[in-house]
């Protein structure tokens, strides 16, 4: 008896990869399509920022000056712009320009300025002599000039009353391993966009494969087969979980593929090699888990739904409240601590992501982890079949 | 005789929605479908249930076939109860119905294997069974096609064969001949006298009285869910044509309103 059970669940798992495999636009659509588009979408978004932020190299910003004292002439002369002097009278004209984007920066001195800050004293309390820059933040190049001035002007004032230095030689100063910034960044992104992957790569496919079932009146035709519902339950969400893991891969690889160009420089800190095989197995062991966990509860909805388009308005607070969970491992200080914490579906995968890549894991969690999201996905497994043999739901038209 | 299906005092009830109950003028929350119905076929015979639209035939055959369960009563289906073990009796029936689909995106020949294998049926048997009804029914030349290009007729031929995978005992068939033309409809009215030679018993639900006189040899007459005749088919019409007949019983029971 338990061998005849065993060939009814891999029968329907066959059937249900049939299904899937052998339909072209499922593949495409499931397998490809998220992939490619989140690489294409990331490919641009990063070349569009990286251009939208960088300044034409061949433009020579003009900087207006106003009363231009003679001891920051050098400062502002040795900054590669084109520094026009101009009289107070122009004040006016020389704004509009700005405004206008044919000008970049206008900095208007006080009168006497070396005199007044020579004077200055800082213990005084009394207000300090005013530079005023305007420039138009519209613009970056004019936005990059505004910064190269106030800088230049910060720098001169810092080295009028120069006490002491920070930092001064030109050493590394930031003890940080490539480790640890790799798993700062990967704690903070990954879990998130994992939850987000699976969850869609699982609502793909689930409410198809249960509501759509029901919808067509195909489901019937197997319930009055010998099979026995939890034979169906297990074959379906297992062969869900499967192509849903595949669709999730898909979406991954789109991502990891593409972030480089997506951070740009900043990816340069970053090198997945320093997480172990053990790393790798234990996000594995999490994932596997996880899926077993969303595609029963999206099941478990879908048998509920008359049709596929209601199975998708019953999942979305679900995919909400999967997201907000991923989001967690955006704020607060790291993975949980606590094993009770990873007694809670979702959540516990988040936090087992994160701990994994910001090296605080520990195997209890996982270990609790997973054991907890396949107890769940048994008593989904149990809850599936009994719906399966209740005709209020099965047949409600 | 032997006694191969026993229904017993069946009952079904379902519940009404609110804008429902106003139009029924009874005012009850339940609509009773099926009601105290019993009735025995026997080994080899074939049993029509004849009945208006909504006298509770399709709520009899989908409880027989347990895809519902009966509020009360009972059905033995060769031994084996339809409430206490629905998967023997799954193993022992074919069950045919026009709101049993099949998966539009499979082509016979695979949906053939699937539901053998479902049925456990061993694979070199259910590859010559296989052979010779998809013969019989002539769906040799479109085994490779999905269903969903099927026409209707084609479909209905499939739907049948998937059915009887497994060679039942017994056979449930609801409307096997709606929609269908009169040849395909004269393939499976041939291929029902066949299993009935066969040793094979047949249950067929229907409102159409030729197939009935031409196929049946009992017949039960359903009337708002109640069993109001069953006999031989000699034995209901009394020697009258079976139509005529039925409006007569219809009017005793019912009173003037057709």
């Amino acid at each position: 008896m338990s061998g005849k059970r065993k060939s009814n669940t891999l029968t329907i798992m066959k059937k249900e990869f049939a299904r899937f495999f052998k339909d072209g636009r499922m593949v495409l659509s499931t397998l490809i399509l998220p992939g490619l588009m989140i690489y294409v979408l990331y490919t641009f978004m990063g070349s569009a920022m990286v251009s939208n932020f960088s300044t034409d190299e061949t433009h020579m910003p003009s900087v207006y000056v106003c009363g231009l004292p003679e001891s920051v002439t050098p400062v502002l002369s040795g900054l590669g712009v084109e520094l026009i002097e101009s009289e107070t009278g122009e004040v006016e004209a020389i704004k509009q320009r700005v405004t206008e984007q044919e000008a970049d920066v206008l900095a208007v001195f006080p009168e006497d300025f070396d005199r007044d800050v020579a004077a200055y004293d800082v213990a005084s309390g009394a207000p300090a002599p005013d530079v005023t820059v305007y420039y138009n933040s519209a613009s970056t190049d004019s936005a990059a000039a505004y910064q190269m001035v106030v800088a230049a002007l910060d720098g001169y004032e810092s080295m009028l009353a120069n006490r002491f230095d920070v930092n001064r030689a030109e050493e590394e100063y930031d003890l940080a391993t490539e480790e640890d910034t790799t798993g700062q960044i990967f704690a903070m992104m990954v879990p998130m966009l994992m939850m987000i992957f699976l969850f869609s790569g699982c609502m793909g496919i689930a409410p198809e494969a249960i509501a759509g079932e029901k919808e067509r009146g195909t489901i019937a035709t197997l319930l009055v087969t010998p099979m026995r519902r939890s034979e169906l339950a297990v074959g379906k969400i297992l062969s869900l979980s499967v192509i849903a893991l595949l669709s999730a891969l898909s979406s991954f690889l789109g991502t990891i593929l593409s972030l480089p160009k997506l951070m740009g420089a900043a990816s340069e800190t970053m090198n997945a090699s320093v997480y172990q095989i053990k790393d790798y197995l234990f996000l594995l062991l999490v994932i596997l888990s996880t899926v077993l966990v969303i595609i029963s509860l999206i099941s478990i909805v879908s048998a509920f739904a008359r049709s596929v388009k209601e199975a998708g308005t019953y999942v979305m607070p679900l995919m909400i409240v999967t997201m907000l969970l991923g989001l967690t491992s955006m704020f607060g200080g790291g993975a949980q601590e606590s094993l009770a914490w990873y007694c809670i579906p979702l959540y516990n995968s988040v936090q087992c992501m994160n701990g994994v890549f910001s090296f605080s894991g520990n195997l209890m969690q996982i270990l609790v982890t997973v054991g907890i999201n396949c107890v769940f996905t048994g008593v989904m497994v149990f809850i599936l079949a009994r719906i399966f043999n209740s005709e209020k739901v099965m047949f409600s038209k | 005789m032997e006694e191969i299906l026993s229904v017993q005092n069946l009952r079904k009830t379902f519940s009404l929605s609110k804008k429902q109950q106003r139009l029924e003028k009874s005012g009850g929350k339940i609509k009773v479908a099926v009601d105290d119905l019993s009735f025995q076929a026997y080994r080899g015979e074939v049993f029509g249930l004849l009945g208006p639209n909504g006298a509770g035939k399709t709520t009899t055959l989908r409880m027989m076939a347990t895809l519902i369960r009966p509020d009360s009563g009972d059905v033995r289906v060769a031994g084996s109860s339809v409430c206490e073990n629905p998967e023997e009796v799954r193993g022992k029936i074919g069950f045919l119905t026009s709101e049993l689909k099949l998966e539009e995106f499979f082509t016979p020949n695979y949906l053939y294997d699937f539901f053998s294998e479902l049925h456990g049926v061993d694979p070199e048997v259910s590859r010559t069974r296989k052979q010779a009804l998809f013969d019989k029914f002539g769906i040799s030349d479109f085994a490779e096609v999905k269903v969903a290009n099927l026409s209707t007729g084609m479909k209905q031929k499939v739907s049948l064969v998937v059915s009887i995978v497994h060679d039942p005992e017994i056979i449930i068939f609801d409307e096997p001949t709606n929609g269908l033309d009169v040849l395909t409809a004269k393939v499976v009215t041939d291929f029902l006298l066949e299993l009935k030679t066969a040793g094979k018993t047949i249950i067929v639900s229907t409102h159409i009285f030729s197939l009935i006189e031409k196929i049946c040899d009992r017949v039960g007459i359903i009337i708002n869910g109640h069993m109001t005749v069953c006999g031989s088919l000699a034995e209901v019409t009394g020697g009258a044509a079976l139509e005529d007949r039925f409006f007569d019983i219809y009017k005793e029971t019912v009173g003037d309103a057709v």
